[in-house]
């Protein structure tokens, strides 16, 4: 590389004339930054102690929010609004559910593995129907097949509901734009919430149980079924729609003909997504006592003990996984279905007679206990690698969470604010700066500034963390083919999976302590970030890739010069994306000893008179939620410096 | 005489003055104007600026500039220019797939600027078909059950759409190919389905958006030969769109030539070739191959005293590049004749000189022979 770069003595010697023409020479990039660093450091030391928010149990909101609850369950039977309208939703949806779980528990077990199996061979062939059939039988193995099935019902009626208003609502977006301007925004709120954060409200007007376990999933899963169904419908090829058009179609002759079946392919990912997100909120409703395998996890996370959630864990990810082969089998384009038919119905009828044979329950010798083995590995684990596990935990921190969040929780409130609006002003403009501002005063007037502080520290360390894993894994994705190929699969896994799941491996390792939430948020945010910033810089053009290398760029040369800076957007997407999911990790993270606003939520379904510290957490996490989004949104959306300077040449 | 003969071979008769046939397509004073209050730009003071101006001023468009022309029944029309020119949105208006800002359209005597949507819907089931630059096929239907596409929009029972759907793939030369699916099937023959789609509901005109444009040299040719071939064979009413002047004389029997939204010129292949209405359309024939296109009544010259005119006998029509053969079997300059009447001589120097394509229109009177 030194040969290459003593051989081109070519360099031009003198700077283009252009540059020696300005008059005003410009400050250096970093000094704004380095000023107001120091600035805010000043600020630290002289008021550090002063205008701090400590958290107070008894503070004035959750008081009123109390109150509030008490009033809702003393007129849940005389208000109009309850009367005629809510507690209607809540019958109808709870009927639903229970219509649902009684038919699935009404099939014995064989005849559900069979029929399942029998949709998987009558969707994809032999493969799926394996799959799907090994997928449900796994539930009696792991001696979780009755909560299994709760599960089950109580996904499939989220997963109906949410289509049902979803793909039509989606359809339409994607046919006229203005309806997709209008929902977007509340789309995004719906995603950028952390899942804790609906549970409040979904007690207060539907009490506990499976109606409001319901609409709690709903909300969690009705946006990709709507935005995916929206862009399926949307990418439609033009020209198609045009021939349709001009050959006299009408419009329904074109929404039935064309529309629908081009984006079938995406529509059914958009189902799939649904089911996907419902599944791993299904087990975080269990807080609101939702029935199923949810249960059993919530009971693990908060004793520390993985045996206990360990088989409704594997169910839950073996349920998902059938069920996303299932559906996606049913998008393969032109299937021969009919010679499927026969194996099929063999399959289903195999079933059904087998449940004759068969003991009604599964029988408890065919299950394998796999709590007890997997406790002793535990502990084992714990024991033998007390010291690395120690050694990471405390070094992270006691270098990184203990000084951030003393930093945080000592400065004056007014201070961090300050910072924030400087912050995302700088990033991302003055609207989203003030809309941050906002968020955050509002965590501060629900008094839970501390809380929101400590749960900040968490997210700030886990992103860091996050970014800093998934730019190296994406770059060598993006440089080693082979290395992609390897690593795919994993991520592909790693994103249809639950995002509890991710608690499991980091409760076993670190035990319940704030460090278990960050381990945890980063490997649950990693794979998103990682596949982004891949295709960001997959996605630079080969002929500027091929231009940089002609002219004599290094590898390292190549990526910083070209390859980050063309996929800028791309990689701003994965810090926006990490922050959201690492935030609502941390939150989940309550449970295993992150403390902070996940802890209050928690605690507020548990105790009564937490309740509206629970609710007004759940709210904090939001504001949190939007004001890390528009802190780094904004940048994604703001053009780059060089397309400014364009604009203004 | 003979000189004022020759000149009045020159002047071409108005085409849409000859008696050839009804009129099929009649459009007056055509405006599309996009963006935002189109209706103001339009009947503003604005409109007459240039598209930049109008474009930095208003925020409009005009892709459409008061258009007006004919197509008699049975005619290839040939529309052609650049991209922006605006001709895609012409032929888009004309079934007001995109809505025309002002102007007439009539298409078989029915006005179908204010038609109603049943009557629009009709309009383009039954007598107007349209074949895409980029095919719009529909991917999840085989070849027959796109070609049948149209028929089935009309709500014709399956095996009488499915039967007429293989005669039409014959007829296009895809017979055997009913059962694939689109992406099965080769870039040329896709539009052959595209083709087979539009003829398939037995339109009285069929439109063309640059159908060849995303297709091979090579295949774009045989295309080319194949919309001649159904053009003499089926005798429909054809409007051609393209941004290929090759493509637009092979096939035209009238051109449009659009810049900027407006016709600048229409005429007849040789016409443009021979007479560019100014320098654009100059530009644009340049490097036509002019022995190609022209004929001897463009390059015939008043016999000079002491030539023989015994020579070979052609008619006016006959191509330059014709005529070779014959005006090297003989010594005697060629009698170009019209109408029997005999409106100039052609000699050997004549030809050679046409076929040179000098870039300067050829201007046979004004040549002197050294």
């Amino acid at each position: 590389m030194t040969a290459q770069a003593t051989v081109s003595p070519a360099v031009p010697p003198a700077p283009p004339p252009a540059v020696r023409r300005r008059p005003r020479e410009r400050l250096p990039r970093f000094v704004l930054p380095v000023v107001g660093v120091a600035v805010a450091a000043g600020l630290y030391l002289v008021f550090r102690g002063t205008a701090t928010l400590p958290h107070d149990d008894g503070a004035a909101p959750f008081l009123f929010l109390n109150d509030v609850r008490d009033w809702v369950d003393d007129n849940r039977n005389e208000n109009p609004l309850f009367l005629y309208l809510i507690n209607y939703l809540r019958l109808g949806i709870g009927g639903l559910f229970d219509a649902v779980s009684a038919g699935l528990h009404a099939l014995p077990w064989p005849a559900l593995i069979a029929l399942t199996a029998a949709a998987g061979w009558l969707a994809g062939g032999r493969r799926v129907a394996l799959v799907a059939g090994l997928g449900f039988a796994s539930f009696g193995v792991l001696g979780v097949f009755a909560a299994s099935v709760d599960t089950l019902a109580l996904t499939l009626t989220a997963v109906l509901l949410s289509l049902l208003v979803g793909l039509p609502l989606g359809v339409w977006a994607g046919r006229s734009r203005r309806v997709r301007r209008l929902i977007t925004p509340a789309l995004d709120v719906m995603q950028i919430m952390p899942t804790f954060a609906y549970l409040g409200p979904m007690v207060l007007f539907f009490q506990i149980g499976p109606a409001s376990a319901t609409v709690a999933t709903m909300i969690y899963s009705i946006p990709p079924a709507i935005r995916i169904t929206a862009l399926a419908v949307e990418q439609v090829s033009p020209t198609a729609i045009e021939a349709s058009v001009s050959l006299g179609a009408t419009r329904w002759q074109t929404l039935r003909k064309v529309h629908l079946p081009m984006a079938r392919r995406t529509i059914t990912l958009a189902v799939n997504q649904t089911i996907m997100m419902a599944l791993s909120m299904v087990v975080i409703a269990a807080l609101i006592a939702a029935p199923g395998l949810g249960s059993d996890i919530i009971r693990g996370l908060s004793r520390a003990n993985v045996g206990v959630m360990l088989p409704a864990g594997l169910a839950i990810v073996f349920m998902g996984i059938a069920l996303d082969r299932l559906v996606m089998a049913t998008a393969a384009p032109r299937s021969p279905r009919r010679s499927r038919y026969g194996a099929a119905g063999v399959l289903a009828a195999a079933g059904i007679g087998l449940s004759f044979v068969l003991p009604a329950e599964y029988p408890e010798s065919w299950e394998w206990r796999i709590g007890p083995p997997v406790d002793d590995a535990v502990r084992w684990m714990q024991s033998a690698w007390y010291d690395v596990t120690e050694a990471i935990k405390n070094i992270a921190t006691e270098g990184l969470l203990n000084p951030l969040q003393n930093l945080l929780t000592s400065s004056p409130w007014w201070l961090v604010a300050l910072a924030v609006l400087v912050l995302a002003w700088r990033v991302s403009g003055a609207v989203p700066a003030f809309t941050a501002l906002g968020c955050l005063l509002a965590v501060a007037l629900l008094g839970l500034w501390e809380h929101s502080m400590e749960t900040l520290t968490t997210v700030l360390v886990a992103v860091v963390l996050t970014l800093l894993a998934g730019l190296a894994l994406g770059v060598a994705a993006a440089r080693h083919p082979r290395y992609a190929a390897l690593q795919r699969p994993l991520l592909d896994a790693a994103q249809t999976m639950p995002a509890f799941i991710y608690l499991l491996p980091a409760l076993a390792l670190f035990g319940t302590t704030r460090f278990t939430a960050v381990f945890a948020s980063v490997v649950y945010a990693v794979p998103p970030v990682v596949r982004l910033v891949e295709d960001g810089i997959k996605g630079v053009p080969q002929t500027v890739v091929e231009a940089a290398l002609s002219s004599g760029s290094t590898t390292r040369q190549l990526l910083w010069k070209v390859q980050f800076p063309m996929a800028r957007r791309a990689i701003l997407l994965a810090a926006n994306q990490g922050i959201v999911m690492t935030l609502a990790m941390v939150v989940v993270g309550g449970l295993v000893g992150a403390g902070g606003l996940g802890f209050d939520v928690v605690s507020g379904f548990s105790q009564s008179s937490d309740f509206g510290m629970g609710f007004a957490a759940g709210a904090a996490t939001v504001l949190l939620g939007i004001m890390l989004d528009r802190i780094t949104q904004g940048a994604e959306r703001r053009p780059s410096p060089q397309q400014q300077k364009m604009r203004i040449a | 005489m003979l000189e004022e003969t020759v000149e009045a071979a020159r002047q071409v008769p108005d085409p849409a003055a000859r008696p050839s046939g009804s009129t099929a397509i009649d459009v007056r004073g055509l405006w599309k104007i996009f963006g935002p209050r189109a209706d103001r730009v339009l009947n503003g003071p604005d409109i007459h600026l240039d598209p930049n101006a109008l474009l930095e001023k208003t925020g409009c468009t005009a892709a459409v500039r008061d258009v007006t022309f004919e197509v008699r029944a049975g005619e290839m029309f040939v529309v052609m220019g650049l991209s922006g020119s605006g001709k895609s949105t012409l032929v888009r208006c004309l079934t007001r797939l995109i809505e025309p800002t002002a102007g007439k359209i009539h298409i078989a005597g029915e006005d179908v600027c204010s038609a109603s949507p049943a009557a629009l819907r009709e309009l383009r089931r039954h007598r107007v078909s349209m074949v895409f630059q980029h095919f719009g096929l529909l991917p999840h239907r085989r070849v027959v059950d796109n070609v049948a596409y149209g028929l089935e929009i009309q709500r014709v029972p399956k095996a009488e759409r499915h039967r007429r759907a293989e005669e039409i793939l014959s007829l296009v030369g895809l017979a055997g190919h009913a059962q694939s699916y689109p992406d099965q099937l080769s870039g040329g023959m896709q539009q052959r389905v595209g083709l087979a789609r539009a003829l398939a509901v037995d339109p009285q005109v069929m439109l063309f958006d640059e159908p060849f444009s995303a297709l091979d040299p090579l295949i774009r040719r045989d295309m080319q030969a194949e919309v001649v071939r159904l053009h003499r064979d089926v005798g429909k009413t054809m409007v051609f769109i393209t941004h290929d002047l090759s493509e637009a004389l092979k096939l035209g029997q009238r051109i449009a030539i659009m810049r900027d939204g407006a016709v600048v010129q229409l005429g007849t292949p040789e016409e443009l070739v021979a007479a560019p209405a100014d320098d654009y359309v100059a530009d644009f024939v340049r490097d036509v191959a002019k022995s190609e296109v022209l004929s001897l009544r463009w390059i015939c010259r008043t016999p000079a005293e002491n030539e023989h005119l015994d020579g070979p006998v052609m008619n006016a029509e006959t191509i330059i590049k014709d005529a070779v053969p014959a005006v090297l079997g003989s010594a005697r300059p060629i009698r170009v004749v019209e109408g029997g009447s005999l409106v100039g001589v052609v000699d050997r120097l004549d030809i050679l000189a046409a076929m040179a394509a000098r870039p300067e229109r050829p201007r046979p009177g004004s040549r002197s022979r050294s």
